[in-house]
């Protein structure tokens, strides 16, 4: 019978069957990072237990990490007893680590692709929602809780309900300015931010095939946004051809590469594969996408109006009422046009080299509004230094953007780059829930690196069509 | 394990929906190496303002301290997978979750941590949230074993993930020795995965 990438994967994982009818899953790569990880190896040693498969997991350091001065020890006094507590940890219990002092580090979802780590037909998990990123290349990529790093690392096991799967067919092709954050924006706004909840998510269509695969990475990240357990694109050769040659993908002098192949190719979906719900979606429909409230699922095309309350179900009122309150925004009132205070170019979903070219791009040659504070933050290590060595550092530079180093910061503010009071930020990260990005009362507009360089170089939002 | 078949005590309300985990737990209070002190964090921006003096919020309220059963609207602990914010709620004396729905993997550590999610139709939920309101100090019993919230003389029949249900009544709910259980399957699985063999 015809199968889907996810019923395969599943069933090759499957270990056993649970008492309580959940499913026991084998994870074959496991990420970490310094915040949800430590209590997990602290409850392992409470246990007596150690890592069952201590070179199937994998830890770098990224939400905590200042992104102005990387020089240890941190001026933060917590963020460098979280450093040392992972490098403890990793130390004791035989895991790799890419720490601030290897060229490696970098958000996680970043440098498992970039290092060949993830790779198709894997199951994968991490102490973070936003591991579904790694579904962009035919993995299945689950974002888990520290009980749950606990139970993989002495068990490379996860007990799990298995998910229903819906297929998102986004056919057609993106006008220009258009891009995959606003296609997963797009989505989660249709189907709302609880509509993903017991799938999974294959996207598909010629929109996704066009895709490069940073660009599928970007749609995948937020799966969760959209309450979906991960989400995922089926590998092609464009997935292949971004493996070859990583540090850890398998080599062709071996034959390991040409085995893998064989592997990664059976993984896809069949042809006629069932699915248990098919949602379809013409990308040419698809404006530059803003949102305007307090979760991914309230956004706009830039030519649309902030929706009237009475336009939401009875249900939904609350919290739209609860997001205009918040943003201090009127319903039918235009985004565009917004002012805004900062520009924060970075986080898991839109930081890697494509993100910061395009929106190289629109900067190139012109200077930050004299109002807006504006940083760029790399993804990775990598992605920090491939851009140097384009020039991309400098275009930023002289246009007025701060260029730092590798890490969260903004998306989440657990750094010390946060929003002060209600400062409206223009940002290419993935949520806009309140206190989001370190200050209470600030204010978050998610939208494409391109919309995000449009808005700093304006100091309000701009459609960025009408600038390429 | 303990098992968990019955949760008495008093109730505290947060209403509306889409509750993220953000909310609950703001990311900055999460620069710890340990749960031990995320009992002093939930719902943080929303109790106390930037000198720290507190706001009007349920869990600032003197009538609800002490309470263990929360009742909550649609899609509760949605975003970030932080167990932080489910850790901060149970610390803080939170025991059981009674809501319209929830995001997976909060309902997944909930579990994990011995705290049952229970679901119950919105009208059911607002007529739990108005009595608590009006009865902070009354008793209310939640029953997995009968599936049964009873307060006063109303009974409602609530919902409950069968794996959960099943999981916190048995006692099997902190998982990791049920899986390593599997030893040798795991060993086979492993051994059959082309990757890991690439």
């Amino acid at each position: 019978m015809p199968q889907n990438l996810f019923n395969k994967v599943w069933k090759l994982h499957t270990v056993r069957e649970l008492p309580t009818g959940q499913t026991q899953l084998f994870i074959g790569l496991h990420l970490i990072h310094e915040v949800t990880s430590p209590q997990a190896f602290q409850m392992l040693r409470e246990m007596g237990l150690k890592v069952l498969y201590p070179k199937r997991t994998f830890a770098t350091v990224d939400h905590i990490v200042p992104t102005d001065s990387q020089s240890r020890p941190f001026s933060d006094e917590m963020a460098e007893k979280m450093m040392q507590e992972l490098e403890k940890n990793a130390k004791e219990f035989g895991i790799s680590l890419f720490d601030v002092r290897d060229a490696r580090q970098g958000i996680v979802h970043v440098i498992g692709p970039e290092l060949g780590l993830t790779q198709p037909g894997m199951t994968i998990a991490c102490g973070d929602s936003h591991t579904s990123t790694h579904g962009a290349f035919g993995s299945i990529a689950f974002g888990i809780g520290t009980s749950q790093v606990r139970d993989i690392l002495a068990t490379q096991c996860l007990a799990l309900s298995k998910p229903k799967v819906r297929k998102l067919a986004i056919n057609g092709v993106l006008g220009k300015g258009v891009y995959a954050k606003d296609v997963i924006l797009t989505i989660i706004r249709k189907l709302g931010v609880n509509g993903g909840i017991g799938f999974a998510y294959e996207y598909a269509g010629t929109a996704m095939e066009a895709m490069s695969m940073e660009e599928r990475m970007t749609v995948c990240n937020m799966s969760i946004e959209g309450g979906a357990t991960c989400g995922y694109v089926n590998p092609d050769e464009k997935t292949f051809a971004y493996i070859k040659g990583r540090e850890f993908a398998p080599k062709p002098e071996d034959g390991s590469f040409e085995k893998a192949l064989q592997y990664w190719t059976s993984i896809a979906s069949d042809r006629d594969a069932l699915y248990d719900d098919i949602v379809e979606l013409d990308a040419s429909k698809i404006e530059p996408t803003v949102t305007w409230g307090i979760n991914p699922g309230q956004a706009i095309g830039i030519s649309e109006r902030i929706p009237a309350i009475s336009s939401f179900s009875k249900d939904e009122q609350m919290t739209a009422q609860r997001a205009l309150e918040h943003m201090g925004f009127k319903e039918g009132e235009l985004i565009e046009g917004k002012k805004i205070d900062v520009a924060f170019l970075g986080s898991c979903t839109n930081s890697r080299i494509s993100d910061l070219r395009e929106a190289a791009k629109i900067v190139n040659g012109k200077k930050v509004a004299a109002h807006v504070k504006a940083i760029v933050v790399p993804g990775s290590q990598q992605v920090k230094k491939a851009a140097e060595k384009e020039g991309l550092d400098k275009i930023f530079i002289s246009a007025g953007f701060e260029w730092r180093g590798a890490g969260c910061s903004m998306c989440l503010g657990m750094n010390t780059d946060r929003l002060k009071g209600g400062q409206l930020c223009a940002s290419s990260s993935n949520r806009n829930f309140i206190g989001r990005q370190g200050s209470p009362k600030g204010r978050t507009l998610l939208m494409s690196p391109a919309m995000v360089a449009a808005a700093a170089i304006n100091g309000k939002v701009v459609d960025v069509r009408n600038i390429l | 394990m303990p098992k968990i078949t019955i949760i008495k005590g008093t109730g505290i309300v947060i209403r509306g929906n889409d509750i993220d985990t953000d909310r609950i737990i703001p990311a900055r209070y999460m620069k710890e190496v340990t749960f031990a002190g995320m009992g002093k964090y939930p719902f943080f921006d929303e109790r106390f303002d930037e000198n720290g003096n507190r706001k009007a919020h349920p869990f600032n309220d003197e009538r609800f301290q002490g309470a263990s059963i929360l009742v909550v609207n649609k899609n509760f602990g949605c975003g970030s997978s932080r167990e932080h914010a489910p850790q901060a709620l149970m610390r803080w004396g939170i025991k059981t979750i009674v809501g319209e729905s929830f995001a997976e993997i909060f309902a997944g550590n909930c579990t994990m941590m011995g705290v049952p999610t229970i679901t119950l139709p919105k009208e059911e939920i607002d007529e739990l949230m108005d009595f608590i309101e009006e009865n902070p100090n009354h008793e209310i019993v939640v029953d997995l074993t009968n599936n049964e919230i009873s307060y006063a003389e109303d009974k409602a029949t609530f919902s409950m993930k069968g794996s959960s249900r099943k999981a916190l009544m048995e006692g099997t709910w902190d998982s990791t020795r049920l899986l390593l259980e599997a030893r040798e399957e795991i060993e086979s699985v492993a051994g059959k995965l082309p990757y890991l063999t690439f």
